[in-house]
């Protein structure tokens, strides 16, 4: 029937894809994300003008030879703020997400690695800082602390801490039963060598692929944190800010919200590919899909 | 099953506490004086003083603690200090059009989402699989005002379809509904994203179970396989998900309330944010944290219903 026939080009062609979706698509998201981070940190040598130079005659003029993306309300160069935007947004990304990991990493160790009652009280904290909706918590955070890179950092990080925690803990606790840490244990080895020199090694590629996973919700965290004016203040330049700028102006000068808004979707779609790849090479129930 | 939800109710006391706690911590965690913090430096210290009485700031840091639990408790969360309203009443107030918004959206969610991740573990790894994946993978790398801010330029500015931010009279019903399209439409499209995905692994990994294959043996219509035998087990990640997915869908909908210029808590958050009106987002934030502790029981009391073997326990 004709049901079998599209099946057939449908299986054919999904074979096709399926080979470039899986081999390349990973390898597509690392290495964009790769040049983007190269990007940023080249930025003074890619961006051609300083991202806070102002040229009032130059306010919400177009694309032109010397301004590929033309200006802003300020008369300020989009191509260099995009370019040293992205050194703000991945600096804090990253910082927050290895914050998040070591700190979130070291209690979901210690609490499957102790058990007991150290184990129920860290991961009922976890659970109940689960309960905050996180933009809502890092919003609280860095309106507290004042807007900051640092605080930034933080209050992102905050609000990372639980999954790693629970990442950490579940494999903890099936490592602690193996043989090789009874017999290290029988061997007189302290706790601590035998969490970070035996357990941690068994759980690390677990965590790292939640990070890959995670870094693009930091990413975003981020940027909508300064969408809603709690990001660096300005003028630095932030992806998030400049669209908020740009929001202002939308009816003038589009390009303003979407240059910046395109910088975030390629990044955060490049993130997405790179992580889900990893999440899908370590799962062993998804590898013979 | 009364059983069941009386146990529910009763581990979810210990988590308020805790999330009540855990908010007392944050707002204290500022360094230096939250009175001049909000007055300024320049601020007289009479003035200070009386902010300090004012928000209770002026017992030992343990007397504060007790305090702000037992009002929190008896469902006092403060008052604005802009508007010295409470901050119950406030949310009230605009809580029905946060609550539109959201349900709207958690309705597109699920009539879009459930049957494409369906349709994609159906057709695994063919084209229309992959399609499918591609445009979920595409709905998870949005931030939220990225694409409210990309549909009000497509389908406001540009095609003027509907209509643009602030214009709308919320007591006329045609225009309220008008006004909720496109912001529903942001918050829904983004969720029929997360629940595409998690549909298709949650049943990918049921029709591999004997009881699917039994049913196939003895000639169910695949059809009333996948749609009836294997969904119904499939639901309980989804149901998952979706209450995990709550905390995004309520940072989303603050995000989408801004960007489409609506009333809700989401501009009562931005109005105490630039404000400084820590009292009314300190309320917020355990507001919100109540909200998804009661989603998460409501989540656990779902388990219930769909699976018998989970009440029994």
């Amino acid at each position: 029937m004709s049901h079998t026939a599209t099946a057939t080009v449908d299986s054919r062609l999904g074979r096709f894809a399926r080979l470039c979706w899986r081999r390349k698509a990973a390898s597509i998201g690392a290495l964009v994300t790769l040049l983007v981070a190269l990007a940023a940190l080249c930025a003074p040598l890619l961006a051609g003008h300083d991202p806070n130079e102002q040229d009032i005659l130059l306010q919400f003029a177009g694309p032109s030879a010397d301004h590929i993306l033309g200006n802003d309300s300020f008369g300020r160069d989009v191509w260099a703020r995009i370019l040293y935007g992205a050194r703000v947004s991945l600096t804090i990304s990253v910082a927050a997400i290895a914050l998040a990991m070591v700190v979130g990493g070291l209690l979901g160790m210690i609490a499957g690695y102790r058990g007991g009652a150290v184990d129920r009280v860290i991961m009922s904290i976890m659970d109940m800082l689960l309960s905050f909706p996180s933009l809502v918590m890092g919003l609280l955070v860095v309106a507290v602390l004042g807007a900051s890179m640092n605080n930034l950092i933080i209050a992102i990080a905050f609000t990372a801490v639980a999954p790693f925690a629970r990442i950490a803990r579940a494999p903890t606790l099936a490592v602690r039963q193996r043989d090789f840490i009874e017999a290290g244990r029988a061997l007189g080895y302290s706790d601590r060598r035998l969490m970070f020199r035996h357990i941690l090694p068994n759980i690390l590629d677990e965590i790292l692929v939640l990070g890959s996973l995670w870094l693009a919700t930091a990413i975003r965290t981020e940027a909508s944190l300064s969408f809603i004016g709690l990001g660096v203040r300005p003028p630095t330049a932030t992806w998030g800010g400049m669209i908020r700028e740009g929001f202002e102006n939308m009816l003038d000068a589009p390009g303003l919200v979407i240059y910046p808004s395109i910088a975030i979707l390629i990044v955060m779609i490049s993130l997405n590919l790179l992580g889900d790849g990893l999440r899908d090479a370590t799962d062993p129930k998804l590898r013979n899909e | 099953m009364l059983l069941y939800i009386l146990k529910r109710l009763l581990m979810a006391v210990p988590t308020l506490l805790g999330v009540l706690t855990i908010v007392f911590i944050v707002v204290r965690i500022a360094p230096g004086d939250p009175a001049m913090v909000i007055l300024g430096e320049n601020a007289t210290p009479a003035a200070m003083e009386q902010l300090r009485a004012q928000l209770g700031l002026n017992v030992p840091i343990w007397q504060q603690y007790l305090n702000f639990m037992g009002s929190a408790l008896t469902g006092d969360l403060g008052r604005s200090m802009i508007t010295n309203r409470p901050v119950l009443a406030e949310v009230g107030r605009v809580l029905p059009y946060t609550m539109e918004l959201t349900v709207a959206a958690i309705v597109i969610g699920v009539a879009l989402g459930l049957p494409l991740g369906v349709i994609a573990a159906r057709h695994r790894n063919r084209a229309t699989d992959l399609v499918i994946r591609c445009v979920s993978l595409l709905g998870l790398s949005f931030p939220a005002f990225i694409s409210a801010i990309l549909l009000l330029l497509a389908f406001s500015i540009q095609l003027k379809w509907l209509p643009v931010i602030g214009e709308a009279s919320y007591a006329d019903p045609g225009q309220r509904i008008a006004a909720l399209i496109l912001p529903a439409l942001n918050l829904g499209l983004i969720m029929v994203a997360y629940i595409t995905r998690v549909t298709r692994s949650s049943m990918l990994n049921v029709i591999s179970e004997d009881y699917v294959r039994t049913a196939r043996a003895k000639g169910v219509p695949a059809r009333m396989v996948v749609w009836r035998h294997a969904l119904r087990n499939a639901l309980i990640p989804i149901v998952t998900v979706i209450g995990l997915y709550l905390g995004v869908l309520i940072g989303n909908s603050v995000l989408t309330e801004i960007v489409f210029n609506r009333p809700g808590l989401g501009k009562l958050i931005v109005i105490a944010l630039n404000s400084r009106d820590y009292p009314t987002l300190q309320a917020m934030l355990v507001i919100y944290a109540v909200m998804i502790v009661l989603a998460n029981l409501a989540t656990d009391l779902m388990y219930g219903v769909i699976d018998p073997k989970v009440r029994n326990q």
